[in-house]
């Protein structure tokens, strides 16, 4: 559909009539977004009617019975099964499955579970959204996502950044919004600077979507610099370990107060979205408190890069951060369980820049933090970089180490001479902790496996 | 150097060569001897200094292809760590770090690069990367204690005559230049593949190179959650959830 096909109502109309035109709302200019965004204020479908190719339709059912046999033999949400079995009964089911909806894709090293869930909770008001909320963020977890709203008109799916490449080429979004970029798993995916490179020449192929993109992170802004219409936004961002090298041209980065260059004129572009310690200038002069109820300073800047992509579909910042503010907790992280006398707090920390921001959250005196780290292959099982933590804000807790890869650990924690006690089950640490409140900071399935058998859902 | 003078143990680029946490290793040389009463410091030495030749040890860890170049052309405009080696002082060089020390490399893009030429390796690609745990039986003039650690790299290196592997692989990949060697010895200067970080895995290790910088063997010093470890990473593999070759994410069609 060209811009020119915009025009007056009763064109704007035939846009927005998916059943007549088969028309993907991806495809609009992306100049035209905040037309058709505008548009779909008031006049936007609640629900779109998915007219699926039988193959799909076949392969969606499928997916989903094998879905509930995986529930009812209790071996888990059954989410990756379900879209996986749908992928291998249809190849082309992701993009089949976006056919009709307003897709945003979410990517980056950290973040990406929290900023989808702001986006899904935002656009939520507008019409039925589909989401990968519990964090499953390759093929089949996006096929798995959408087979389970076949109406919903939006999309919004986290993606890991490794497969990026291959769900936009599917899927061909409205929006893509890059996070950060740095290093996480090592022994599983690129390194950071690869993985930059692959999310350019992705980012080259989509000129339909607009691109949100973290203009302090070096990696993200090289790859979004291949958008036809970026949209920069200045999030911050401490973690600069794995760009002192220019991903263009390998000279070192210069870094000043008010931004970043290199010799070979790759520099830091002017934002139109920034966040000024907890307040966001909007590209109109507009000024919004944040307040938000999750902590952090990378909460802070999950939800200035959520805002702008939000407006690029037509969503107000006030409207947006409604919903936003109301947030406590992100696929059971943050939240507070009891278990016996302790009040819980469940962290996740994958990678050196995401414990860094954790660490960051401790109650700066008091209270027991139970580290549980795990060596499984998707935690990444080489624990090196448990090294490149600075543990300073450990100091003074009572600290208790476990899981999985408890021992490496306590290697890193005796170097840095930081006295710890030392068990495997991590819900016997917390039952073993002093009296007090008990932060539990835990990798990837680590955390998954604690939040399952503290019995709580997300 | 006399008994009350403080160890420098250099950490060369850790803004440029510290991907896979083996700065850590400096740590672990700075505490083993600061537990046996020996004043040590850590210097970083980062793409703003200039490369003193002036410390007693020097580590350099692993990253990506673009930060090797940048590293080459950092440690060859200022050559402080070629005049440290000539003047005796002992090199741990890991990944990366044993790379760019050849004298010749050769980088996924396929162009040659001229190494700093201090260790007679030369590395070219390998067509799979070489992902995983690994063990290795040192050479026993060296070490006794087997070596552990996790392998992540693309080069394949080749040891020339004018140096020696540091270990034979028992288990992983090595080297990755079809002879079951791992890493490389040559003069104070020892080169491995090994994150983990490799010291914190192989006290012995450490040891060694201390005793070199030191000029004699240290007193043994005991760490129960060291010797915890390495039961778990050597007992069988089978422990922690996690002693496996890691398989690397698909690559998506």
């Amino acid at each position: 559909m060209r811009s020119a096909d915009l025009g007056g109502a009763g064109q704007t109309a035939r846009v927005l009539d998916h059943e007549l035109t088969g028309c993907l709302p991806g495809r609009v200019h992306p100049a035209d977004m905040t037309a058709v965004g505008l548009n779909l204020v008031n006049e936007g479908p609640k629900r779109i009617r998915a007219r699926l190719p039988l193959r799909t339709w076949l392969a969606v059912r499928v997916g989903r019975l094998a879905a509930r046999l995986s529930r009812a033999a209790r071996l888990g949400q059954g989410r990756i099964i379900g879209g996986r079995v749908t992928l291998l009964l249809d190849g082309r089911a992701l993009h089949r499955l976006t056919q009709g909806r307003t897709v945003i894709l979410v990517t980056g090293t950290n973040g990406k579970t929290t900023t989808t869930l702001m986006l899904s909770q935002a656009l939520g008001g507008r019409g039925a959204v589909a989401t990968n909320s519990g964090g499953a963020n390759m093929p089949d977890g996006l096929v798995a996502a959408l087979a389970a709203d076949l109406h919903a008109p939006y999309a919004v799916l986290e993606t890991d950044e490794a497969y990026l490449p291959v769900a936009a080429r599917a899927v061909r979004p409205a929006a893509i919004v890059l996070l950060n970029l740095s290093r996480d798993q090592l022994d599983r995916v690129s390194e950071p600077s690869q993985l930059e490179r692959s999310i350019r020449s992705t980012i080259a192929d989509q000129p339909q979507a607009t691109v949100i993109a973290n203009a302090d992170d070096i990696l993200v802004t090289s790859a979004a610099l291949a958008a036809a219409r970026p949209t920069w936004v200045a999030a911050g961002g401490s973690w600069h370990v794995d760009s002192a090298s220019c991903a263009r041209c390998g000279a070192e980065i210069t870094r000043r107060k008010d931004g970043w260059s290199c010799i070979c004129g790759l520099r830091r572009p002017s934002p139109s979205w920034t966040l000024d310690g907890d307040a966001v200038l909007s590209p109109s002069g507009g000024r919004v408190t944040l307040a938000l109820q999750l902590p952090g300073r990378a909460n802070q800047a999950n939800a200035v890069l959520a805002l702008a992509a939000l407006s690029s579909v037509g969503v107000s910042p006030p409207e947006a951060l409604q919903q936003i503010r109301a947030l406590e907790h992100v696929d059971g992280r943050y939240r507070i369980l009891a278990r016996g006398d302790h009040a819980v707090r469940l962290l996740l920390a994958k990678n050196p820049a995401g414990w860094a921001e954790t660490l960051t959250l401790l109650n700066s005196s008091a209270g027991t933090v139970v580290l549980a780290i795990n060596g499984h292959v998707a935690d990444g099982q080489d624990l090196s970089w448990l090294w490149d933590v600075c543990l300073d804000p450990l100091a003074g807790h009572a600290i208790i180490a476990c899981g999985g890869r408890a021992a490496d650990l306590a290697v890193r924690l005796d170097y840095a001479d930081l006295p710890h006690t030392l068990t495997q089950d991590p819900i016997h640490a917390i039952d073993v902790a002093p009296a007090g409140p008990v932060d539990v900071i835990a990798n990837y399935t680590a955390f998954r496996r604690l939040q399952n058998r503290l019995g709580h859902g997300r | 150097m006399g008994a009350e003078s403080t160890v420098r143990i250099g950490l060369l680029l850790p803004d440029l060569l510290g991907t896979y946490g083996d700065s850590g290793n400096a740590t672990v040389l700075h505490q083993r001897l600061h537990r046996r009463g020996i004043p040590a410091q850590i210097l970083p030495i980062t793409l703003q200094d200039a490369v003193p030749a002036s410390c007693e040890l020097y580590v350099i860890g692993g990253g990506e292809d673009g930060a090797q170049r940048l590293a080459i052309r950092h440690l060859r405009k200022h050559e402080g760590l070629q005049r440290a080696v000539a003047a005796g002082s002992v090199v741990l060089a890991v990944c990366a770090g044993l790379q760019i020390l050849g004298w010749r490399l050769t980088g996924s893009d396929r162009v040659e690069h001229r190494g700093l030429d201090l260790l007679d390796v030369t590395t070219s690609p390998r067509i799979k990367r070489a992902v995983g745990e690994v063990i290795a039986k040192p050479q026993p003039d060296l070490l006794n204690a087997t070596l552990t650690g996790f392998e992540n790299h693309q080069g394949a290196t080749g040891v020339g005559p004018a140096a020696r592997p540091l270990a034979r692989v028992i288990r992983g990949v090595g080297n990755g230049a079809g002879d079951h060697s791992e890493g490389v010895v040559q003069g104070r200067i020892i080169g491995t593949y090994l994150h983990g970080p490799v010291l914190a895995r192989n006290p012995d290790l450490a040891d060694l190179l201390l005793g070199w910088a030191l000029g004699g063997p240290l007193a043994p010093l005991d760490m129960p959650s060291v010797t915890r470890l390495r039961a778990n990473r050597l007992g069988g593999g089978a422990l922690g959830g996690a002693g496996g070759r890691g398989e690397r994410a698909k690559r998506p069609s």
